[in-house]
């Protein structure tokens, strides 16, 4: 399997037409390892969620490449591209999104059945991702029987069961209290060190700070110290985001990512 | 920081020499706040002169010099425990300094670029975030250097969440007097305030 888990070259999407017309990506070039963890932040409306659905295949972008385990995710049919989020991507929210009426083990089994994986085989697939996370015992437990923490545990065993390298975590840990979040981080980046690609969109510095290295959007345009100061318009975006917090950060807002 | 009060509490547990005080101090602080030598030892002879520390003497005219706490100095000890850090005068912040001054110096009749001295700050605050975050996952159960490192963690957070705040406030202060400049970031034309209304209504 290709080290380069997820690619994205010259990156644009605009949504909707004329006047109205709204950058919501500009040019984005980015890319990421098997191995490595990139933090990706950014005030709302930045493009956060935008750049994660699209790497998730769950956005076409209106022009560039976007390239996940080197397959152009673009120029994939409807089928392909759901075949290729089953087999190497997995999504990992907020607020955990396990299916109430079933166990740990079942909820990770998920994806594997749907891709035609008989059960005893999705079942062992299933424990060993949940051993990964330190879940093993928890197998038979139902989501409400969980705190948060375990909760967003079996997300990520799920996230990442069977042959998925590329983890796409959308503030995984806005709703858990900060030493919760971190033993959470802690799995991600566990799971990132035996060979998964993370892409980890967050707020907050200290949970940034997990990944190997942070990109900052402003207005569509990924920023860092070495490139130039970004427009008035786009501080404009991020004056509207002061304090910046979760709760309130509806972010690009676009629809998808299964909520 | 206060290497006096430093000394004087782990003379509270026990009796000790410059070196072994220096070691101790550094031991329980992981190493972060470097004490030379020198310096404990003319820390100590200051607490000698002040009457809160004594010699404790020795039969070997070759064994360094022991010191243990007098009763005055175990009463300062206690206090120090007892009474909350001076805070009400910050130490000089190079960094609120250099944005204090970016947003009202003008460098041949221009603003300086805030936003661009803002991203560079960042930048380099997360680096050094994300350091003391891998120390941090390898500091084990060593409380003490474990709660050094999240105090270091907690204020390069504040300085990144102020960065933020510094970023905003100029562009809003751009936006409310845009005959004055100097605030470093362009004014925004009314096409552009239109058009960020505009993507606002779109995104909802």
């Amino acid at each position: 399997m290709s080290a380069v888990a997820l690619k994205l070259t010259g990156v644009t999407r605009v949504h909707g037409k004329g006047a109205g017309e709204v950058h919501a990506l500009r040019g984005v070039d980015l890319e990421v390892r098997r191995g490595e963890m990139v933090a990706v932040m950014g005030p709302s409306g930045s493009g956060k969620s935008t750049l994660l659905h699209l790497a998730g295949g769950l956005d076409t972008a209106t022009s560039g490449r976007v390239e996940v385990a080197g397959r152009d995710v673009g120029s994939a049919g409807a089928r392909e591209r759901a075949a290729l989020r089953r087999k190497h991507i997995g999504y990992v929210f907020q607020d955990f999104n396990l299916v109430p009426a079933l166990t740990a083990r079942e909820n990770v089994m998920v994806p594997l059945e749907l891709d035609g994986m008989p059960a005893r085989r999705a079942r062992e697939h299933a424990r060993v991702a949940l051993a990964e996370v330190g879940m093993e015992d928890m197998g038979a437990r139902f989501p409400d029987d969980m705190s948060g923490g375990q909760a967003q545990r079996v997300a990520i065993a799920r996230a990442l069961v069977g042959t998925r390298g590329l983890l796409l975590a959308d503030e995984p840990t806005g709703a858990l209290d900060s030493v919760t979040g971190e033993a959470v981080l802690r799995v991600l980046r566990a799971r990132v060190e035996a060979g998964a690609a993370g892409v980890l969109v967050t707020h907050d510095a200290r949970h940034a700070a997990w990944a190997d290295r942070t990109v900052f959007l402003r207005d569509g345009l990924l920023v860092d110290g070495t490139t130039a100061a970004p427009s008035a318009e786009s501080l404009l975006a991020g004056a509207a985001a002061t304090g910046g917090h979760a709760a309130d950060d509806p972010d690009d807002g676009v629809a998808g990512a299964g909520r | 920081m206060s290497v006096r009060h430093a000394l004087l509490v782990l003379l509270s547990e026990r009796p000790m020499h410059g070196y072994q005080l220096r070691q101790e101090f550094e031991r329980r602080t992981g190493g972060t706040w470097p004490l030379n030598i020198g310096q404990a030892y003319s820390t100590l002879s200051r607490l000698e002169r002040d009457g809160l520390v004594a010699p404790v003497g020795s039969d070997d005219p070759d064994a360094p010099e022991t010191y243990r706490l007098t009763d005055d100095g175990t009463e300062q000890a206690r206090s120090w425990w007892d009474t909350p850090v001076d805070r009400g005068t910050p130490a000089r912040d190079e960094l609120a300094i250099k944005l204090a001054l970016a947003v009202t110096v003008r460098v041949d009749g221009k603003p300086v670029d805030v936003p661009a001295i803002v991203q560079r700050q960042r930048t380099a605050t997360m680096t050094v975030l994300r350091d003391l975050t891998r120390l941090k996952r390898e500091a084990g159960d060593d409380l003490a250097w474990s709660l050094v490192l999240d105090s270091l963690v907690f204020a390069a957070e504040a300085e990144i969440r102020w960065l933020d705040h510094v970023e905003a406030s100029v562009v809003r202060a751009a936006r409310q007097h845009p005959e004055r400049a100097e605030q470093g970031a362009p004014a925004p034309s009314s096409a552009t305030a239109r058009k960020t209304a505009d993507r606002k209504g779109a995104t909802r």
